[in-house]
């Protein structure tokens, strides 16, 4: 019995563990994403100006 | 740090690569739709200044800064304002390409993170064919569904302030993404409905638009514009969408899938 709750918890732990990660990842790439196509920056907006148009993302 | 190992370098190889094509498939559609209208947006600006200078010529620079922000008012972006921008030609390009490669791994980084999750809970790696569908939700969320809205749109044709535009975009990515999200992963019918009104809310809302809108880019410009954005942005998709899961099944392996 106490076996089998030992090898369940890490297991739970585990999931736990990756799910986080994967939001982790996912911030990540909004923060990306945002840098990209929504900074109010101008040397940024400049830089990305083509792929902003080209993606539909609200530019000017 | 194993799945976030995995989602991340998986995230760049896939952005590379789809980012390099996709800035090559923009060079036939998308650009030259930009660049042509720029030569309108530009003609209308010196228009705009020589007006404005006009009445002006006694008082020099206090007069000359707000006029110069009047006349730019919606186009004030990369022609006038002082800040830096890459030359036309090679290095406009580099940059572009470098802007399409980060912005495909950021949303690359999206797609394995649902990847991750997905696989972790049916055991299974995501297939290239289910990451090809989510590649096309990806398009409905981020491509069609804001573009009902806002179109896609060329420079030189003025719009609704930009924040505006921004929050409205936002709203309308996360309404599409969770009425997909309810009728996909719920399969009841309360929640199909719900899916379906939160599909359907951004545009009963509607996107904030100028009452008036005057522009000497010829409207069939920006019909093409439309047609190209949303034909590159496909290719993007489903190849972002089928990369992205063979890369990530590829180096979701070497880690232990619950760590």
């Amino acid at each position: 019995m106490s076996q089998s709750q030992v090898t369940h918890l890490p297991v739970a732990a585990g999931q736990v563990g990756r799910l986080s990660q994967a939001l982790m990842a996912m911030v990540l790439g909004v923060f990306v994403i945002g840098m990209v196509g929504f900074s109010h920056i101008d040397v940024v907006h400049n830089a990305a100006h083509d792929v902003r148009h080209s993606n539909a993302f609200p530019c000017h | 740090m194993g799945t976030f190992r995995s989602i991340v370098f998986s995230s760049v190889v896939a952005g590379f690569i789809v980012g390099l094509i996709v800035t090559v498939a923009q060079q036939f559609g998308t650009v030259p739709l930009i660049l042509k209208a720029e030569v309108f947006e530009k003609a209308a600006e010196a228009q705009q200044h020589e007006a404005a200078a006009a009445p002006q010529t006694a008082v020099a620079g206090h007069d000359h800064a707000a006029h110069d922000h009047a006349a730019h008012d919606h186009a004030d972006h990369d022609h006038g304002a002082g800040a830096w921008e890459p030359r036309d030609g090679f290095e406009r390009n580099a940059y572009t390409a470098a802007a399409n490669v980060l912005n495909a791994i950021g949303f690359a980084l999206l797609l394995a993170g649902f990847f991750a999750v997905r696989s972790g809970a049916t055991g299974e790696g995501v297939a290239w064919h289910e990451g090809l569908l989510w590649g096309l939700a990806g398009f409905a969320v981020f491509t069609i569904a804001p573009g009902l809205g806002l179109p896609p749109e060329l420079p030189g044709v003025p719009a609704a302030p930009l924040l505006s535009r921004q929050i409205w975009w936002l709203a309308a990515v996360l309404a599409t993404a969770a009425g997909l999200a309810l009728i996909v992963f719920r399969r009841s019918a309360p929640a199909a409905i719900a899916g379906v009104i939160l599909l359907a809310l951004p545009h009963l809302i509607g996107a904030p638009e100028l009452e008036h809108v005057e522009t000497n880019v010829p409207s069939s410009l920006s019909h093409q514009f439309v047609v190209a954005v949303t034909v590159t942005s496909l290719i993007f998709w489903t190849l972002l969408g089928a990369a992205t899961s063979l890369a990530f099944v590829r180096f979701d392996v070497g880690a232990d899938r619950l760590s």
